[in-house]
């Protein structure tokens, strides 16, 4: 019996496609193209601001500390998260969760990001499979702590640092959640997080 | 099936409705413009991202066995469906095996293609979309009209109407935020309830195994974290050979579709999550004979990001709808014809052939030339209304006849610029719908030259 699978490869491989190659991604001639900046810093600063989030320069966690106490959302939460070693007031303890429904009521999580790119605004996170994984996305807001140094220009330079050969989930997350599907009306807190702050941390934490 | 010029009569009767959908997709336009004029490089990434394209295309079969293979090995179930039918079967197959009843999906073009909605809910599964715009339309119990922006179409103070009857909010009510704010409390629940959650994809990765999917709302991730079983659907175009490659198209994907430099939320899946399942689905339905076509093959490149819409004159004035077809504008009006001629036989001539389709389409798809080439099909195929074939012929005779081609020209110069209205503006007079015929010359340029060249 031939399969669906079988049935599709067959008739794809029926057609007679001219073969064409594949560009080489790494060629200079490619790569010196693409956008760099004086500052990148400044121009991940600026990106984020301009998709709705807010990005602080700080020099270590005790900052970060302060920094937070400052943000209304912040002194309005009941519930905070963190998984950074000292940083923030969590009072939910996230080895003790299995199952993430129980994220559900967080006010505000405070989570790692591996790096930003200047260019749209983005920072890379990535979850090993547990159940904080959600906290990006269920909090209803979120602050990332990025190390400082780690700011690259464009998205060739995230893809370079990326590889994916193990299971594990990722994703670029470029300001707060938000929506435009009513009447092109920007409204940012759609499903996700209602505010997005990223603080590029000097000191490692 | 209705044509699309019927449909889009029915559209631009209200005018300033059709003045108010075409400005809002010609400042989504704008928007596009604004960010592409940022990265001086916006050429060679499309250069890139048609190459890479082009290629998948024609290494389709190795790709799709080598994504299986990578797939299976990170612990995917993946699974092939030659049809909407097989794709419908085998979704429900999957929920049915873990007894789901409750299901959130996020924006997927391809389980409208398939009409999944409709087919759960006939076999008892509530299945909810979390796009705001697709779930507005799913509320309407309508489909999208617009791949990215399924509401497009909607005016605020109907969606107000729509959620003060469906969700009890305050009657009269059209702030965005505050219908938002009650979109996201309601879909919460809807959230935190689902027992599986289904998404589309945007790229899949041959060499990782791995898929891409992208929002701005954070519906697909909220969909697929708080639950064990995550089912993604996808056509078999949407494969890219390497993970390096979505450098090339996250760059351009948002800024082409709304002028983001980057959706919210790119999120990469690799292999379930601990004690989870993850399973793909890869339909065909039609794609794989489109790779046949030396004429249409290009159309696979499509990454739906919908800027081929958002720029098309006759797409902002005639609206999603008129299309008939789960894709709508230009690209639309090259698959909805390849998967069905016939339905679709009036899409291609939805088009002034301008060609701003082709200009800002990421990919480099010839979309105006398809579309021309469509209409020749159309005619080949003998699907040309019979009031276009008629025309076609006579215009064809009398071009070919040099002296009744004189004496025709010379009759109308005499006759029509003294024919009363109704008999120049009539149904049989399609062309004169929403246009004055031009005022006649008194002589013909052949006359002219005759008499100011030849003669002197």
């Amino acid at each position: 019996m031939t399969t669906s699978r079988d049935e599709i490869l067959n008739q794809l491989r029926s057609q007679s496609v001219p073969k064409t190659e594949l560009p080489d991604l790494s060629a200079p001639e490619l790569t010196q193209q693409w956008i760099s900046y004086e500052d990148p810093t400044e121009q991940f600063a600026n990106m984020l601001t301009s998709v709705g989030g807010v990005c602080a320069r700080i020099k270590n966690v005790e900052e970060v500390n302060q920094k937070l106490a400052e943000i209304p959302a912040y002194q309005a939460s009941k519930k905070i998260c963190s998984q950074i070693t000292n940083c923030g007031q969590s009072n939910v303890e996230i080895s003790n969760i299995t199952d993430p429904h129980d994220f559900e009521d967080i006010d505000f999580a405070i989570l790692p990001g591996e790096f930003a790119v200047a260019e749209n605004g983005a920072v890379w996170i990535t979850n090993d499979g547990g159940p904080a994984r959600t906290l990006y996305f269920l909090s209803q807001h979120v602050a990332l702590l990025v190390p400082a140094a780690e700011v690259v220009n464009n998205m060739h330079a995230a893809y370079e640092r990326l590889s994916f050969e193990t299971p594990r989930f990722g994703t670029f997350m470029s300001g707060p959640s938000k929506t435009a599907d009513i009447e092109q009306s920007l409204v940012i807190g759609a499903h996700g997080a209602r505010s997005l702050t990223v603080f590029l941390v000097e000191e490692p934490f | 099936m209705p044509a699309h010029p019927k449909l889009a009569a029915a559209f631009i009767k209200d005018k300033d409705r059709a003045h108010w959908h075409d400005q809002s997709l010609w400042f989504v336009r704008s928007k596009r413009d604004k960010a592409v004029n940022q990265l001086p490089e916006w050429e060679l990434l499309r250069e890139q991202a048609s190459k890479i394209k082009s290629y998948v295309v024609s290494h389709l079969p190795d790709l799709l066995e080598e994504f299986e293979k990578n797939a299976k090995a990170k612990g995917v179930h993946v699974h092939w469906a030659r049809n909407a039918t097989e794709h419908n079967e085998i979704v429900h197959g999957i929920l049915k095996q873990h007894e789901v009843t409750r299901v959130v999906k996020s924006k997927s073009m391809l389980t409208e293609e398939c009409h999944l909605n409709p087919y759960l809910e006939r076999h008892g599964i509530e299945i909810v979309d979390t796009d705001l715009g697709e779930w507005i339309v799913q509320l309407q119990d309508k489909p999208p009209s617009h791949i990215v922006m399924p509401a497009i179409h909607i005016k605020k103070e109907e969606i107000g109407e729509l959620f003060h009857e469906k969700l009890g909010t305050e009657k009269g009510a059209t702030d965005p935020q505050y219908l938002t704010e009650a979109a996201r409390q309601h879909l919460r629940q809807k959230f935190v309830g689902a027992e599986a959650g289904i998404t589309g994809v945007n790229f899949a990765i041959a060499e990782t195994g791995g898929f891409v999917v992208c929002t701005n709302e954070g519906n697909a991730d909220l969909g697929t974290s708080l639950n064990k079983l995550h089912i993604a659907c996808m056509g078999i175009e949407k494969l890219i050979p390497r993970a390096n490659d979505l450098s090339v198209f996250l760059r351009l994907l948002a800024r082409s579709a709304t002028g983001q430099p980057i959706t919210t939320y790119s999120s990469h899946f690799h292999g379930p999550a601990p004690g989870a399942e993850l399973h793909i689905v890869l339909l065909d339905n039609g794609r794989s004979e489109i790779s046949g076509s030396d004429e249409f093959r290009r159309s696979l490149n499509c990454i739906r990001c919908a800027a081929c819409m958002n720029t098309c004159p006759v797409y902002r004035r005639s609206g999603g709808y008129s299309y008939n077809n789960t894709v709508p504008g230009p690209i639309g009006s090259i698959l909805g014809p390849a998967k069905d001629a016939k339905e679709h036989a009036s899409l291609p001539f939805a088009c002034s052939l301008c060609g701003s389709c082709t200009d800002v389409c990421p990919v480099k798809i010839d979309l105006h030339h398809q579309l021309l080439t469509w209409r020749k099909e159309i005619r080949v195929r003998g699907l040309l209304p019979y009031s276009k074939r008629l025309s076609m012929k006579l215009m064809s005779w009398m071009m070919q006849a040099p002296s009744l081609y004189r004496f025709a020209g010379k009759c109308a110069r005499s006759i029509v610029p003294h024919l009363p209205r109704f008999l120049l503006y009539n149904r049989f007079n399609a062309w004169g719908k929403q246009r004055e015929l031009p005022d006649f010359p008194k002589q013909s340029f052949r006359e002219w030259m005759k008499k100011n060249h030849d003669d002197k």
